[in-house]
């Protein structure tokens, strides 16, 4: 490769990885405030395949009715329908008090066979796989020598990184909401007796994280493919739970983690595009050993949040 | 001063019922303005409920609150803290990792916006108006108790409280820390709070309050005015009867030989960081030796090297002629060791009857021909049970005793075998007047009998009230070995707290 081919490499490869982190980001950051509140949300996996399948439905009905903003209807389709599957998690751990793991599994198990039952009733069985035209790259960059394919992105990877990071992470430490979201998850009993509603606190940091979560889920149908699949979260809210950990809670250093394993994945892609001789299928499990790895070496001294998978109750 | 039109608090026949447990009892409380007023009671007594009730964490079944002459009626704390009023719990309302601002002003202002440097600023204003001593930027995880004990009060008196109420404030403080904390009290009475006193503490209730109401079975039984009562009456309204004071006892004849000897002993924590360093301790025969301290000092870390579960990396362990330094739990019973440890629950299988558990530390002596016989069982758990005087019967589940008869089950299990040295941890903490009275005339009965008994014990008054030597334990060392009746609170309070004899 000469210069000119590395430079290329690099610049592709960049862009990808931002492509890549953006639905990561999203669903980390969604899962982050939710464990600062004590909840861990393991409904995340089917809330974002919810999100693609709801985002897209809607997208596509709009498109057919030919509505203007038919993609940004589809994003607030699959928020709406994230914040439906957050507001069950929050009922079943935060008011019922169900142990969190089986509520969170059960949630992405329900939502997982709603989604795939929702697509076959809408769309029935077509050979040919429903499309809709999805985001368009913003091209505003391309005046900008070398660096414009990197700084040419979608729309929604601008707002994870230039907006629901910093919301969120002044949401966490610069706002009341957020202090009492941190006490409700460290120190329940200490935030009651302070007159904070745990359970009001918890329910709504479990509702915004939901409806993170959807939005990195229609980010792959709405903008990365323009199309819904089975198969098209692949493991990526498993991963975002790694990488809540990874991030010891903390939003700044999850999109670190979104972008060490959207760096990974882009790589693997080109890797394999560039006929490899490793087996694809030794490739495609790079970014998730490298999610295990970056757990292991970081995971081990983890601060978990007091009272995280405790559901409070006033004795 | 002329007496205000309506007192701070007032709650009227008060009724809260837990399943069958009548918590409190038709319980009426009256606070005034101004005054610093205990609520007296043994443990279970109903005064954590009856507070709890007034700060809104309980509904109560039937009564009436008013505050400041209004009816109120609190669902939650919040609306108690809206009305003026701020509670100080046993185990503190405190996350740890947050700051001192953080968790003050917590639930206390509205909006979306936290700035953290004016918050720190009204937090330190506040805190100087109050002439409360704390950082209100350091991490509640690196203070001390006393000084997160100050933060619960800021955090009260920062929303506004009139009326404080503290639950055994005290117990978790050095008696230095408890002198400043009645100091603070005094001076906030004069800015106009009103405080509830919890505790069970019969001395600091005569010093530091106005007036008495005394709990008993939750019921209210009698409130006086401190000035015109004296700790006697005061014990009987709490007791019901009057205490029987401890017998006189002789003092141990000298020069009795050592049953248990620590040489030099070294050994590190879980964390693998020194606990004890080179530890040197003597009990002889006929007498209990005091071991007083600061929790985390080693107690632990020394009663388990104590009974063998903890090995030691220097120095030797005697039990007169025999060493047990690193032997198994059971050599260390056969040298002749008894212990009641710190952890009761830990110390007896929860899901086994009273019989099994008592029978449990010797089944060979239950299991001839390898078999258990459990009428042999049952009839050494009858036997113990009417010895011990145990509220219970051989079949039930340990788990349902109550702390007083689990504890009395463990004494019957140890002494019934006469042990020559008596490891003792935390033998009365949450008992009530009446078992912990009972454990103290069992230990005293010990000594009479020759044993050497180790007691050690985070209340003071304890140790007072039963060693004939009290030793110090600070950061793994022995800081001082003095005699009883060289030592009182405010002496072993400094030792305690780290300063050299």
């Amino acid at each position: 490769m000469d210069n000119t081919g590395l430079a290329l490499f690099l610049v592709g490869w960049a862009a990808a990885t931002l492509r890549v982190a953006t639905p990561l980001i999203f669903a980390t950051l969604g899962e982050i405030i939710t464990e600062r509140a004590g909840v861990l949300n393991l409904g995340i996996e089917g809330i974002m395949f919810m999100g693609a399948f709801a985002g897209f439905a809607a997208a596509f009905h709009a498109h057919a009715a030919g509505l203007p903003g038919y993609l940004w209807l589809g994003m607030a389709a699959a928020m709406l329908a994230g914040l439906l599957l957050a507001g069950l998690m929050a009922l079943l751990s935060v008011y019922l008090g169900v142990n969190q793991h089986v509520a969170g599994l059960g949630i992405t198990l329900l939502a997982t066979a709603l989604a795939l039952f929702g697509f076959r009733s809408v769309f029935g069985e077509n050979a040919v796989l429903p499309r809709v035209q999805p985001f368009a790259q913003v091209e505003l960059f391309n005046s900008v020598p070398l660096l414009g394919p990197i700084l040419n992105q979608y729309a929604l990877t601008y707002l994870a990184f230039l907006v629901v990071l910093p919301a969120s992470a002044w949401l966490l430490y610069h706002s009341h909401f957020g202090l009492a979201v941190r006490a409700v998850g460290e120190n329940p009993e200490a935030a009651d007796a302070a007159g904070i509603n745990v359970y009001r606190v918890r329910s709504l940091a479990v509702l915004l994280g939901g409806a993170l979560m959807a939005a990195g889920g229609a980010f792959l149908s709405l903008a990365q493919l323009g199309s819904f699949s089975p198969g098209i979260v692949a493991g990526r809210g498993w991963v975002a739970i790694a990488l809540v950990i990874f991030a010891r809670w903390d939003p700044a250093r999850g999109v670190l983690g979104a972008l060490i394993f959207g760096g990974v994945f882009a790589l693997q892609l080109r890797l394999q595009t560039l006929g490899f001789t490793l087996p694809y299928e030794a490739l495609l499990a790079l970014p998730y050993l490298v999610t295990i790895l970056a757990l292991a070496l970081t995971g081990r001294h983890a601060a978990y949040p007091g009272a995280y998978l405790k559901p409070y109750r006033r004795e | 001063m002329q007496p205000p039109a309506s007192p701070a608090v007032q709650m009227r026949s008060i009724t809260k019922r837990f399943g069958a447990l009548i918590a409190n009892d038709a319980a009426d409380f009256t606070l005034r303005r101004g005054q610093i007023h205990a609520l007296l009671g043994e443990n279970g007594a109903g005064k954590t409920t009856l507070m709890r009730v007034l700060y809104g964490f309980y509904r109560p079944d039937t009564g009436s609150i008013t505050v400041n002459g209004q009816p109120a009626s609190f669902s939650a704390p919040r609306d108690a803290i809206t009305q003026g009023i701020g509670m100080v719990t046993q185990h503190f309302a405190l996350a740890l990792p947050l700051t001192v601002t953080e968790n003050v002003v917590l639930g206390a202002e509205r909006g979306l916006p936290l700035d953290l440097a004016a918050a720190q600023r009204r937090v330190q204003a506040a805190a100087q108006s109050f002439g409360i001593d704390i950082d209100p930027a350091a991490r509640v995880r690196d203070l001390s108790i006393g000084q997160r004990q100050r933060v619960e009060i800021l955090k009260a008196l920062y929303r506004k409280a009139t009326v404080l109420i503290l639950d055994e404030p005290t117990a978790v403080l050095l008696p230095q820390e408890a002198d400043e904390l009645f100091r603070a009290l005094r001076r906030l009475q004069n800015q106009g709070l009103a405080v509830v006193f919890i505790s069970h503490k019969l001395h600091e209730v005569m010093a530091i309050t106005d007036q008495v109401t005394v709990m008993r079975n939750g019921r209210t039984v009698n409130t006086v005015d401190t000035a015109h009562t004296t700790q006697a009456e005061l014990a009987r309204l709490m007791v019901g009867r009057s205490l029987t004071p401890p017998p006189a006892r002789p003092a141990p004849p000298a020069d009795q030989p050592v049953a248990l000897r620590l040489d030099q002993v070294s050994a590190q924590d879980n964390k693998g960081l020194p606990a004890l360093k080179a530890l040197s301790l003597a009990v002889h025969v006929g007498e209990i030796v005091g071991l007083a301290g600061v929790s985390g000092n080693g107690q632990v870390e020394l009663a388990e090297v104590l009974s063998g579960t903890r090995r030691v990396t220097a120095g030797r362990v005697l039990v007169e002629d025999t060493d047990i330094t690193n032997a198994d739990p059971r050599r260390v019973m056969q040298a002749g060791v008894g212990r009641i440890p710190e952890d009761r629950h830990a110390s007896v299988v929860g899901e086994m009857t009273v019989a099994q558990n008592m029978a449990l530390e010797h089944l060979g002596e239950f299991s001839p021909r390898g078999l258990l016989d459990k009428a042999h069982i049952t009839r050494h758990a009858e036997q113990l049970i009417t010895t011990y005087q145990i509220k219970a019967r051989p079949d039930d589940r340990i788990r349902t005793l109550s702390g007083g008869n689990m504890q009395k089950v463990i004494l019957a299990r140890v002494l019934e075998r006469a042990p020559r040295v008596l490891v003792v941890a935390q033998p009365t903490r949450g008992l009530d007047v009446g078992a912990g009275e009972y454990v103290h005339g069992k230990l005293l009965e010990q000594r009479a009998r020759g044993a050497a008994v180790l007691l050690i014990s985070e209340d003071l008054e304890e140790i007072l009230a039963l060693a004939d030597r009290i030793a110090v334990i600070y950061e793994g060392e022995i800081r001082a070995v003095l005699p009883r009746a060289e030592a009182d609170s405010q002496r072993l309070g400094l030792l305690m707290s780290g300063v050299r004899a």
